[in-house]
């Protein structure tokens, strides 16, 4: 009986499935896409599942995934030896949340120096007088520091780790930058949404996460100083400046790092987040609906992008990546 | 004459001379007060009926959380719309459900006939042979196996090779698991059997194949079905085996052996703890309160069918 | 079964060749439920064969180091063992050391009722011991892990002062959050009671009453009767159901991953965050590849042959005293 269920389904089911796993960064926006697109294009079916930067790479080279979502860019060198390509698909801001009830939204601030040392393990309590320094209206309490970081391998973790190291010597030489680090201390949430539960569970945690994972899970952010100098609130506003001036006509393989850039109003955590796919895949069919598939989330995919506060990507990025590889 | 600074071993101690004059200290013929012991009784039966409290009241602590967080959540939207990303209103499980159902089904279409077929061997043919030790002796180890190793076996045998996750490496992964419950259950329930049973279908010239097929599987059907009901509830919540093989899908499972299919557990753990968003803690429960619920009534099912199975 | 011998049986006579035509299916069959239920046999060897494969790569890198290796560094890609096999032998601990008091109490109470209350509370057991791990993961997560964190915790080392005491003081740990090994064990000892509750109650209700009997004959108070009689009598029994109880514990990934913390160090104290060998290979391998990959099936052998050690002591045990249990051997 199940078997002719089954075949019965089978009979209704798309002729084409298109499957990409990879990134928790863009998650929320990919799965609002896959079911829009699944609605609009009936024989095409996209589904994509959020496992963090490391495992979309792992199975898009293993060729498990038709496409692979991650923040974590690979450099044209590892692009070219794993036969993959990637383009940018949109911008977004890696947040430091806390859970701290006496304090509102973004009223924490913190600058390079109390991130980095809060994160190396250095400053253990709220009410340190290096934190106390920079929020002078706040009454911080003596509760203990519980930092809480990615346990899988990810992009959120390369982008924030990499800014760590452009800010904090220290950080650079003990910890480096990467997907999956030796963290000096922390307790490990899987994946975003993981690092967010854990934050509020736990009072008196900070963890960092994706703006969006943050907003709707109502969780509160933290200013941070940025490299002008400026207390910047993480908002799509200073994601965008941060990603401004970035110089895609020099980006090889579109690598590129967003973090700690120049201008007032930058946020100083801003990442991109990329797509791979295989560069000659047989199935042309497939290939065919991909591109199309990708074209249509660059263009017509804007809008809800925005509404979960993510940036989307300039319209002159996308006429160059449309041309350079959706063809 | 024993002098005073020699020392006496009894069972509970060395005396000495002194010690053994006075009655109250003699340890060979002091007695335990009788208060004192009834009293350590009845601390000890104070201390039972508080930790019997204390399990019972902890699952049932368990149990009504998943009912009071899920049952909110559940109406008909939720048991017929497919699962639907974060935003979109009106998302349901009911392709979980599907998925889980054809998943569990296909560990049952895969594991059943093999694990019978071997508990017949294990209770007709190999009850004292050393081969049946051995088969027997292995069946129960690989009931202990944990269950994320056999996912990962699976992994590596199955979706590896077939270049993607499916429904049916996951199906397989859970028949892994089943295999040797079903086989220890059936080879149990056929022992059950009356030997008199077999004897008359012997004397009557059937053979050993027809006497075990119509005879004795037909008398212990019960057990056996219970034994298969059993199986099917206990890896209906198996976990982490779907994480490596079957993965989820916010589809319909129409590929069921091509492409990720949407599963019970894995939407649990993903909604609740791959999800900081509220509404999706809230739906997590609720698919939580339906796996219990269907696990509960299988196992109250099948031991008011078979209600002497207890008395082993 | 036929008269006539088969020996002695003519090939061509008419009731000889249907007879032997019937009897030979019956060897097919036998070879079939053989072979069946050979498999199992087969299963268990793949597992290990296939395990020992994948994980060469790891055990050629590192070698036999891996196992007492406590670096986890995916940067620089080196890998050891110790502190999931830590982790995974302390929540064990954790959970047999809270489970084995409170079930043998339990089984000790349950013996002694009236039938049919103990009937349901037994009954209640066994079907609440049937809960999915993934609700028990849950119920850590959301419900245990905060009560943890914001009450019993702080009452242990602030209000009863347990964290002054020097030596308790230590082996607690001073940073906590609800999370780590403290709540993993507890789950996890909720989750095998009903196992050995099961088991003891059953070993229990199995010793000869003429033992008991005698023992309150001579004026044994029924826990005395119990401590030094029954248990005597039926150790062995309980062993096997203790370590049966063990083995769940080893394996269980679920409900420990939520609340364990996943933090690959060696733990220093109750409270602290590690991981265990179950939730290592959960939460790194979809991503892992490479060495690591082959560092994750190492991990899952270790837990293989652990797991499979235990299960093998339990039905040895088991085994070995089935007679005196009553059971047929």
């Amino acid at each position: 009986m199940a078997l002719s269920i089954v075949a019965a389904m089978s009979a209704y089911g798309a002729n084409i499935t298109l499957n990409g796993a990879g990134a928790s960064f863009p998650a929320p926006v990919y799965q609002v896409w896959t079911y829009a697109y699944t609605q609009i294009t009936p024989d095409v079916k996209v589904n994509y599942q959020s496992l963090g930067s490391g495992a979309g790479i792992n199975q898009i080279k293993a060729g498990t995934i038709d496409f692979g979502g991650t923040d974590n860019p690979l450099t044209l060198e590892e692009q070219d030896e794993a036969n993959l390509v990637q383009f940018p698909m949109l911008t977004g801001g890696v947040v430091l949340i806390v859970n701290l009830p006496e304090l509102k939204n973004k009223e924490l601030k913190l600058d390079q120096k109390t991130l980095s040392d809060i994160f190396l393990g250095n400053i253990k309590v709220w009410n340190d007088p290096s934190i106390a320094a920079l929020n002078p209206e706040v009454k911080l309490s003596n509760t203990k520091i519980t930092v809480v970081r990615r346990s899988d391998s990810s992009g959120t973790t390369f982008i924030f780790t990499d800014y760590l190291s452009k800010i904090s010597p220290e950080w650079k030489e003990k910890v480096g930058t990467g997907a999956s680090v030796a963290w000096p201390v922390g307790i490990g949430g899987q994946k975003n949404p993981g690092v967010c539960n854990n934050v509020s569970k736990i009072r008196g945690s900070i963890g960092y996460t994706e703006y969006t994972y943050a907003v709707e899970a109502k969780l509160k952010c933290v200013t941070l100083k940025n490299k002008a100098g400026k207390f910047v609130a993480p908002t799509p506003k200073t994601f965008s400046a941060s990603a401004a001036d970035a110089d895609w006509e020099n980006a090889k393989g579109y690598y590129m790092v967003l973090t700690d850039t120049e201008g007032e109003n930058s946020w100083p955590i801003t990442g991109i987040t990329y797509i791979l796919i295989k560069k000659d895949a047989p199935d042309k069919e497939k290939q065919q609906a991909l591109y199309k598939y990708f074209n249509w989330c660059l263009t017509s995919g804007a809008n809800s992008a925005s509404k979960l506060n993510y940036v989307p990507l300039p319209m002159n990025l996308v006429e160059k990546v449309q041309n350079d590889v959706l063809k | 004459m024993v002098f005073k600074y020699h020392k006496r071993e009894t069972r509970r101690g060395t005396l000495t001379q002194m010690q053994m004059n006075n009655p109250k200290t003699d340890l060979r013929t002091k007695r335990r007060s009788l208060r004192f012991r009834k009293w350590k009784d009845k601390l000890v039966r104070l201390f039972s009926i508080f930790s019997i409290t204390l399990v019972v009241g902890g699952m049932a602590w368990i149990l009504l959380t998943v009912i009071s967080h899920g049952v909110g959540v559940i109406d008909f939207k939720f048991l017929t719309q497919p699962s639907k990303p974060y935003g979109i209103p009106d998302s349901g499980i009911a392709n979980a459900l599907i998925g889980t159902l054809l998943i569990t089904l296909g560990a049952a279409v895969l594991s059943v006939p093999p694990a019978i077929a071997g508990g017949i061997y294990l209770s007709e043919f190999g009850k004292y042979s050393k081969i049946g030790h051995f088969i027997r002796f292995s069946a129960n180890v690989m009931m202990g196996i944990p269950s994320v190793i056999v996912g990962l076996f699976v992994y590596i045998i199955l979706v590896v090779p077939m270049g993607t996750f499916s429904g049916f490496a996951g199906a397989v992964a859970l028949a892994i698991i089943m295999f040797p419950l079903v086989m220890r259950t059936t080879e149990d329930m056929l022992g059950m059997v009356p030997y008199t049973l077999r004897e008359s279908a012997l004397a009557l010239g059937m053979t050993r194949a027809r006497t075990t097929i119509c005879i004795v599987a037909r008398a212990a059907k019960n057990g056996l079905l219970t034994g298969i009901l059993l199986g099917l509830a206990r890896v209906s919540g198996e976990t982490a085996p779907l994480l490596f093989t079957a993965l989820f899908s916010d589809s319909w499972p129409t590929e069921f052996f091509s492409q990720p299919t949407a599963n019970m557990p894995v939407l649990i753990t993903e909604y609740a703890t791959n999800s900081p968003f509220e509404e999706m803690h809230a739906a997590g429960w609720g698919a939580a309160l339906i796996i219990t619920l269907v696990v509960l009534l299988i196992n109250i099912f099948t031991r008011i069918v078979f209600r002497t199975r207890h008395a082993k | 079964m036929s008269i006539i011998a088969e020996g002695a049986c003519f090939r061509t006579h008419p009731l000889c060749v249907r007879e032997k035509a019937m009897f030979a299916t019956d060897n097919i069959f036998k070879t079939i439920c053989l072979i069946c239920a050979g498999l199992i046999g087969l299963l268990m060897i793949g597992f290990f064969v296939q395990l020992a494969f994948s994980s060469v790569g790891a055990w050629k890198e590192f070698g036999l180091a891996f196992l007492w290796s406590s670096e986890w560094d995916p940067v620089s890609e080196k890998f050891g063992a110790l502190p999931s096999i830590v982790g995974t032998l302390l929540t064990t601990t954790i959970a047999l050391v809270i489970a084995l008091p409170l079930s043998f109490v339990s089984a000790f109470y349950l013996v002694d009722l009236p039938v049919a209350i103990g009937k349901i509370l037994s009954q209640a057991l066994d079907l609440l011991a049937t809960i999915p791990s993934i609700i028990y993961g849950m119920w850590g997560l959301f419900i245990l892990a905060p009560i943890m964190q914001n009450y019993v915790q702080p009452f242990m080392v602030d209000t009863l002062r347990l964290g002054d005491i020097p030596i308790i003081g230590r082996f607690l740990g001073e940073d906590y959050n609800g999370f780590g090994f403290f709540t993993a064990g507890l789950i996890l000892s909720l989750m095998i009671l009903p196992y050995i509750c099961a088991i003891m109650r059953d070993i229990f209700a199995m010793t000869p009453p003429m033992l008991r009997e005698s023992a309150y004959g001579v004026g044994c108070t029924k826990w005395e009767t119990t401590k030094d009689i029954v248990v005597r009598y039926g150790i062995r029994g309980l062993l096997g159901g203790v370590f049966i109880g063990l083995g769940r514990a080893l394996g269980e990934t679920m409900a420990v991953l939520f609340v364990i913390g996943n933090m690959t160090q060696l733990p220093s104290a109750l409270f602290d965050s590690g991981t265990t060998i179950a939730a290592t290979l959960a939460n790194n391998f979809p991503e892992a590849a490479g060495v690591q990959q082959s560092v994750l099936f190492a991990l899952g052998l270790i837990l293989l042959t652990m797991s499979f050690g235990i299960q093998v002591f339990a039905q040895w045990y088991l085994n070995t005293t089935s007679a005196k249990r009553g059971e047929e051997r």
